[in-house]
């Protein structure tokens, strides 16, 4: 008999509160490999915290989470600090609003992490970065800086600094939220070829379709909780709960 | 009313000199200040690390809360009271490296926390521990913020330079004083030595809006 596949992400009763603010207040789920978990939600419910905690920017106070076999925090007790920084570069992070180093060049965005932290040497990191900007279709904005692209390519240039670092799984949040309706589709489609890859993705977005389309489950939040989660079809043709019904149906009169 | 400068003219090279030597005290004194200024600006930046944040935050505010002077003549009049004799030279480069050091730190600081937050956490997510965080993404980009305010700054201190003159350091003041107590032509001397100094100060502004376009350029500034 085959070993069983263990989870990439495994998270158990995950809390956290701001201040008096309970934001995660029990969360379970696993994310296995090759997976793609796309989890949807009104604002406010906690998709980005989750997210943030997974790869250590927020500790979760209670609860444990395992990322990759390691134990991220368990019980409030983080990780020290090499060993998160470590594990950090196995976790690709793609924010809402890119953050892009402005500083450096579109080759240095992608080169800087595999550089200072994998031990590359210029020319190996940039021989893969470049393979990654040609993936993403950015190999004529190589030496562009940050400021002068537009906000669907800054955000493949995101995409390919992260996996520059070769992660084992890559989170998104909202990343196709600040950008116009009409570079949406450029970005999505990068990640739709990576998940088609087999890259480990969990991905936070209101890109209904995307979700039909890309998830292998979908999760649903709401107030800090996963309300239900499953394949996509239950999710957007039964939903269980009245809750998840009311969101379909206000993301979808929203569009 | 009669002007004569030629007491000014025949102390050229005296006056020449003198400028050289406030160019070098304050040269020393800026390096100087640039060095506490960043450690200092990097040791306010979080308030949980008590001990560091504590002894950064008193030495900004005794440094700021008394007069130049007055820290220049502890180092060159009081120190000597110890045992402890430092050449002219050194008490005003030091003393003047240390006083700007406290304003340098503001600048570095506030620079540095004008950075969006979302750059470290970029940073910090592909596996950069913090310090490595600061070097390569954080400080760059603060660099750039950092000009405008520096450059004043750089332009106060060579101002404020001419009080070294009082440590018997023979810089463009000093040597300016020599020729008045010769020739007793004051305002001649003053409006020449006043002269250099708006010259080294604008030259100074000039320079780093040259450096600021410079990195600008580069992409720098979104
Ligand atoms: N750093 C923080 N400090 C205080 N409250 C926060 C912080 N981050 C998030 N919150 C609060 O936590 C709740 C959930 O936020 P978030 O995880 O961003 O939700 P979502 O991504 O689903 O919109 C919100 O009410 C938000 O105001
Ligand atoms: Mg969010």
């Amino acid at each position: 008999m085959n070993p069983p596949v263990k989870p990439i992400i495994r998270a158990r009763g995950l809390t956290k509160s701001f201040g008096p603010v309970a934001v995660l207040r029990g969360i379970d789920f696993d994310v296995m490999p090759s997976q793609v978990k796309v989890v949807i939600g009104p604002s406010g419910s906690g998709k980005s915290t989750l997210l943030r905690c997974c790869n250590g920017l927020e500790t979760a106070d209670g609860g444990s989470l395992e990322i990759c076999g390691q134990t991220l925090v368990d019980a409030g007790r983080m990780l020290p600090d090499a060993a998160l920084n470590a594990l950090r570069m196995n976790v690709g992070m793609v924010f809402q609003s890119f953050n892009l180093f402005p500083h450096l060049t579109v080759l240095g965005n992608v080169t800087v992490a595999p550089r200072k932290l994998r031990g590359l040497s210029a020319a190996e990191a940039d021989a893969t970065a470049r393979r990654l900007l040609d993936k993403v279709g950015l190999r004529d904005k190589t030496d562009a800086y940050p400021g002068t692209l537009s906000g669907g390519q800054k955000q493949r240039v995101a995409i390919a600094r992260a996996l520059a670092m070769q992660p084992q799984v890559m989170l998104f949040d909202e990343p196709t939220s600040a950008l116009d309706p009409e570079l949406v589709g450029e970005v999505l489609r990068v990640m739709k070829a990576l998940a088609g890859e087999g890259m480990t993705m969990m991905v936070v977005t209101h890109e209904m379709a995307f979700a039909r389309e890309v998830a292998d489950v979908v999760a649903v939040m709401d107030q800090g909780v996963v309300l239900e989660s499953g394949p996509p079809e239950q999710i957007f043709d039964q939903p269980l709960h009245a809750r998840t019904r009311e969101f379909l149906q206000a993301v979808s009169t929203r569009a | 009313m009669d002007f004569d400068f030629s007491p000014v003219w025949s102390g050229w090279s005296d006056l020449a000199h003198g400028a050289l030597i406030t160019v070098e005290v304050t040269t020393g004194a800026i390096a100087l200040g640039c060095v506490i200024g960043l450690l200092i600006g990097l040791g306010r930046l979080d308030p949980r690390r008590r001990l560091v944040f504590g002894a950064c935050t008193a030495y900004v505010s005794f440094v700021r809360g008394t007069p130049l002077l007055v820290q220049l003549f502890i180092w060159f009049f009081g120190l000597p009271h110890f045992g402890i004799n430092l050449p002219a030279f050194f008490c005003g480069v030091v003393g003047m490296g240390m006083y700007s050091g406290a304003y340098v730190s503001e600048i570095v600081r506030g620079a540095i926390q004008s950075v969006d937050r979302g750059q470290m956490e970029a940073a910090r997510s592909l596996g950069m521990p913090y310090r490595m965080a600061m070097r390569e993404i954080i400080v760059p980009q603060a660099v750039i913020r950092m000009i405008p305010p520096l450059g004043n700054e750089f332009i106060a201190l060579i101002k404020n330079s001419s009080l070294v003159s009082l440590l018997t350091i023979a810089d463009l003041m000093h040597e300016g004083q020599k020729i008045i107590s010769v020739s007793y032509r004051s305002l001649e001397t003053y409006l020449a030595i006043a002269l250099v100094y708006f010259v080294l100060t604008n030259l100074t502004g000039l320079a780093l809006r040259r450096v600021e376009r410079k990195l600008g350029a580069g992409g720098m500034l979104q």
